[in-house]
């Protein structure tokens, strides 16, 4: 086929789609909705949230996991976006994780060293290791069927940015369940959960999202 | 002018293309130039990157650099199309003869690889994108001559461009 018979075939192509942040947006309310559902099947919600929603480490779980989410998103959409600079998306990470450092700053000056590896090692850790990942596989397949509109140079990376996105909205999820509060837990044990979230989406994301 | 082609304006689109063609050619033969690969096979870089260009249209923000976008989408085609060759660098063009396409009178615009994959495609959508790339038959004719409604030839012709670039990209 010649050149310009190409151009014409695709200029007569005017289908029009929506751009790539409402692509996201809108793909991320129904996975959000499959997450709920997981939730309901499998979670409840602790006992004494009502009592306990003021309580800065609860709101901890939430600033962070929620502020990851937040620059994840716009992290994935630089980096699906040819040519544009994903630096600023990178330097937005360091949100949550400035947050998360306060948060566990803030635990180890209030709270006596001997009390450090309870709250670390808390009651259900491997429970939320499985779980974070669980609830966010829904948000996961959203974004990335979302994100296979977009045109990134490096599909792994933005794979991984997705897992970060679906991590950090499954992890907040999960945070309406989970009883273990100190941020020593958080940073232990949601980020683990988070970072095998974000390494599945890598690993699709190689395949599914090269172009 | 890509404002234009994204708000659905087929004159202002066409003629963005037509502009670009040139230009991503001349790169593209640069640099195969000084990979010492034969200039013949820029014209398939040039296809596959207004295909992507095409598909990809919507990744393009009113307001953004259409340059660093552009050329984005080049270098990555690029890329792609060399590690294919890499792959298949045994293979030799004998394999390919018989179904290489004739030669005709404007071969510096002519590639290989699409109309190779083109071969592949469904029935309909290859007899589509056929009837309005390569005879110019527009919407409204293509629909009447394959007795479909027009809606049905858009999708039909976007799915063939979508199908052509991916099996350009899992050929390895």
């Amino acid at each position: 086929m010649k050149t310009e018979d190409l151009i014409r075939g695709l200029s007569a192509d005017s289908s029009r789609r929506p751009g790539l942040g409402a692509g996201l947006a809108l793909a991320l309310g129904p996975g959000l909705l499959g997450s709920m559902l997981l939730f309901t099947l499998l979670l409840r919600l602790r006992p004494d949230l009502a009592e306990i929603l003021a309580e800065p480490r609860l709101i901890l779980k939430f600033a962070v996991t929620l502020t990851l989410a937040a620059a994840a998103s716009a992290l994935v959409l630089r980096l699906s976006r040819p040519g544009a600079d994903p630096r600023p998306g990178l330097a937005a990470l360091l949100v949550p994780l400035a947050i998360l450092a306060i948060g566990v700053g803030g635990e180890m000056a209030a709270t006596p060293e001997s009390s450090w590896m309870t709250g670390l090692i808390g009651h259900n850790a491997r429970f939320c290791v499985a779980l974070i990942p669980l609830i966010s596989a829904p948000l996961l397949g959203a974004a990335l069927l979302a994100l296979k509109r977009g045109a990134p140079t490096r599909p792994a990376l933005a794979g991984a940015a997705a897992g970060l996105v679906a991590g950090g909205i499954g992890a907040a999820l999960y945070a309406l369940h989970c009883t273990d509060d100190s941020p020593l837990f958080v940073l232990t044990w949601y980020t683990l959960g988070i970072a095998i979230v974000t390494a599945a989406g890598a690993l699709i994301g190689r395949r599914l999202l090269a172009w | 002018m890509m404002q234009a082609a994204l708000a659905g304006d087929q004159l202002a689109y066409d003629r963005l293309l037509r502009e670009l063609a040139p230009a991503i050619r001349a790169v593209a033969r640069r640099r195969f130039a000084s990979m010492g690969v034969s200039a013949s096979e820029s014209e398939d870089v040039v296809q596959e990157t207004l295909l992507a260009i095409h598909l990809k249209r919507h990744t393009w923000r009113t307001g953004d650099p259409l340059g660093p976008w552009l050329w984005t989408i080049a270098r990555n085609k690029l890329v792609d199309h060399m590690r294919r060759r890499g792959r298949r660098i045994e293979v030799p063009i004998e394999d390919f003869a018989e179904i290489l396409p004739a030669a005709n009178e404007r071969p510096a615009t002519d590639a290989a690889d699409v109309d190779r994959h083109l071969a592949l495609l469904p029935e309909k959508q290859r007899a589509i994108l056929k009837a309005v790339a390569v005879e110019g038959a527009s919407i409204g004719e293509a629909a009447a001559r394959m007795r479909m409604t027009p809606g049905a030839v858009r999708v039909a012709l976007h799915r063939g461009f979508a199908r052509l670039a991916e099996k350009l990209r899992a050929d390895e």
